[in-house]
């Protein structure tokens, strides 16, 4: 995907963009709403990742003038502020959802997508690998013309595998980035959610190999 | 007494209008018998001295002494009073010649050419005496002759008590009409006071406006001051608010770069110990927000549980909309969120902010607690005209910890020691539906799982 940062905290700028690019995704980081205007008059974007305080202006008054001059592109805003009026107060000026710092990135993918597919989601998205086609928006995988629904840990699982086919992914670095680091979860969870997309992946040419003692990897027969 | 007085100036008013109605009353009471004593003396006297006169009249010199026919009518006109004794004495030239020799004399000094009256004991009663003088002549020589009539007072008194009552009555009437009045003066004069009060009291958490409208010219000082103190108190509340906000500002942004930086050196490591120091960062992070977000709800639910802004809400709208928000919550968790709501508006009397605080807590506690691959179906319903809405899971449970346990601040179950949160969450949840008059209840599913059910009152 596609993302427009906007925030002014370097610190914080900095890291959500490696991290959101350690997913893959394509991150442009700008520091105010003037520079965030002239990147979308520029390019195109899937979401818009907005801080609210930011040092030339009020991200909401951003918000108001982005939904006012009808551009439909979401906005995911990412606020300090955690007062229940304040999140009401968020929807009502026209953000497709918000998350509160500091976030996890797991969630924040989630909301993006659940933002995404509420739009209705283009088909850009798909992925095609050996005999399969993935999308990752609707959580569907499609082997030899059969649509086969993921559910989301099945989808992120896919979605890591997919990314970088042939690679070795351990089991631990796997957990995570599938559980939540609130749960306490032993590596080997894992073996459940890869046996279960083995199973919604049978009849295609893809095939997820265990690396005894390593992990596992994305193949192609 | 003082303290008695300064509790209330209503009481205070009321009492001093009181102890002046009672003061005029008293004196209404005795002005009344004043008179009332003067005209009954004044009538009775009237009618002795008319009697003393009748037998005065009768006095005729004769030869050998004076001469006297009492006539009848004088005793009959004293008589029609009542059933009162009369005495009479006449003395002529110092010998008593009829009538009780012993019935005082009048005063010394005294012109007896029209009747004296005089009060004085004879025989142990009060007698009233009527006493006149006149100068009869026998053998040519001028003789004086005293004519004394007395009479007892029983009748005179009777009237007097009669009028004294009456006066009582009156009295009392009047201080009974007084003290209706001055109540109700009382709370005219409170009245302005009043509702600038209920003016004041009424108004929503938000409302900081000046006070205006027509006040009476002695509460102008006050709205004054009262105005001066509101506009501080926006200037306060507003730097306040600038602030709990700048600092959730400044303490949230480092606390997320930490959190995002943990994650990235998570990616970049494969050593075991390096990846457990990380882990353990990203949750102290996580817990440390958590509480900070909670502690920061459970105020905003304390301080608007107090002054709460009630509004007519659709509580299956704002049900799905908690749930649509939660949805990619239980998604990364492969949790199946189940909706069911009536087709109809289902109509309370709350404030939003209270309600959707309380909800959403329930949804995430559902979540948190679930295990993968759950479910969680929220439900609202109208049972018995209360509206219900039931969060269901199929999670750890309770493990034996009743609802009234867990919604002890900072309380949490024996069976979530893996789990970050606050304990706060049910704390606020149940604070919530005390405040609109509903019901919490917390229960173990028998299929496992926890129930949690809040019922409210409809609008």
């Amino acid at each position: 995907m596609r993302f427009l940062l906007v925030e002014d905290n370097v610190d914080l700028g900095q890291s959500v963009q490696k991290r959101l690019a350690l997913d893959g995704h394509a991150v442009d980081w700008v520091q105010g709403l003037r520079d965030a205007e002239d990147h979308l008059g520029a390019a195109s974007y899937d979401l818009i990742l907005l801080d609210i305080m930011l040092p030339d202006g009020d991200g909401r008054d951003f918000l108001a003038a982005h939904r006012r001059a009808q551009r439909d592109t979401p906005v995911i805003v990412m606020t300090a502020r955690s007062a229940v009026s304040d999140r009401v107060a968020l929807l009502d000026t026209g953000a497709d959802d918000y998350i509160t710092k500091p976030f996890d990135f797991a969630e924040l993918e989630a909301r993006c997508r659940a933002v995404l597919r509420r739009q209705g989601g283009n088909a850009q998205t798909l992925v095609k690998y050996a005999d399969l086609s993935f999308d990752p928006l609707s959580a569907t995988v499609t082997v030899a013309g059969e649509v086969r629904e993921l559910r989301n840990r099945e989808l992120r699982l896919f979605e890591i595998l997919v990314a970088a086919p042939g690679r070795i992914h351990s089991k631990a670095q796997l957990c995570d980035r599938l559980f939540s680091f609130a749960e306490s979860v032993t590596d080997n969870a894992i073996e459940v959610y890869v046996g279960r997309l083995r199973k919604k992946l049978v009849g295609s040419a893809a095939r997820i190999d265990t690396v005894r003692g390593v992990g596992y990897r994305l193949t192609e027969t | 007494m003082t303290g008695f007085f300064a509790q209330s100036i209503r009481r205070r008013l009321i009492l001093q209008l009181l102890v002046v109605a009672a003061l005029l009353s008293v004196l209404l009471y005795f002005s009344i018998r004043s008179v009332a004593d003067d005209a009954v003396e004044t009538s009775a006297d009237s009618i002795l001295g008319a009697a003393t006169m009748a037998i005065a009249d009768q006095l005729r010199g004769a030869d050998e002494g004076v001469e006297v026919d009492i006539p009848y009518s004088a005793f009959s006109m004293l008589g029609s009073i009542s059933q009162d004794r009369v005495f009479y004495r006449i003395v002529v030239g110092g010998q008593t010649i009829t009538g009780y020799p012993d019935l005082p004399n009048p005063p010394q000094g005294a012109s007896l050419l029209s009747p004296v009256f005089y009060s004085t004991l004879f025989r142990d009663t009060h007698v009233r005496i009527a006493a006149v003088e006149r100068a009869v002549l026998v053998e040519r020589a001028s003789v004086p002759v005293l004519v004394m009539v007395a009479q007892t007072r029983q009748g005179q008194a009777a009237i007097v008590a009669t009028m004294a009552n009456r006066a009582a009555a009156l009295g009392l009437g009047f201080f009974a009409v007084a003290a209706v009045l001055s109540l109700l003066t009382a709370s005219s004069v409170l009245r302005p006071l009043r509702r600038l009060a209920g003016a004041v009291g009424r108004r929503g958490p938000q409302d900081l406006r000046a006070v205006t409208g027509s006040t009476p010219a002695e509460l102008a000082p006050f709205v004054l001051a009262l105005n001066g103190f509101i506009s501080r108190l926006r200037g306060a509340l507003s730097r306040t608010e600038t602030f709990i906000t700048e600092a959730a500002h400044h303490i949230r942004t480092p606390l997320a770069t930490v959190r995002a930086q943990a994650e990235i050196a998570l990616r970049q490591t494969d050593d075991a110990e390096t990846r457990a120091t990380l882990h353990k960062m990203i949750r102290a992070v996580e817990d440390s927000s958590r509480s900070a977000s909670q502690l920061l709800d459970h105020a905003t639910v304390v301080y608007r549980t107090d002054q709460r802004d009630e509004a007519a809400l659709d509580l299956g709208l704002l049900t799905r909309d908690i749930a649509r928000r939660l949805e990619p919550t239980a998604e990364i968790r492969d949790l199946t969120l189940g909706l069911t709501l009536p087709e109809t508006p289902v109509e309370i009397k709350g404030d939003p902010l209270l309600i959707e605080s309380a909800l959403r807590n329930l949804v995430d506690n559902a979540i948190k607690y679930s295990l993968a691959d759950g479910r969680i179906d929220i439900a609202l319903t109208v049972v018995d005209g209360r509206a219900e809405i039931t969060v269901a899971d199929t999670g750890r449970g309770l493990s034996g910890a009743t609802a009234q346990e867990l919604t002890e601040r900072f309380r949490r179950g024996v069976n979530v020691a893996d789990v970050v949160g606050s304990g706060l969450g049910l704390t606020i949840v149940a604070e919530v539906a005390a405040a609109h008059g509903g019901r919490f209840a917390l229960t173990e599913n028998t299929g496992g799982g926890a129930c949690a059910r809040i019922s409210l009152p409809l609008r």
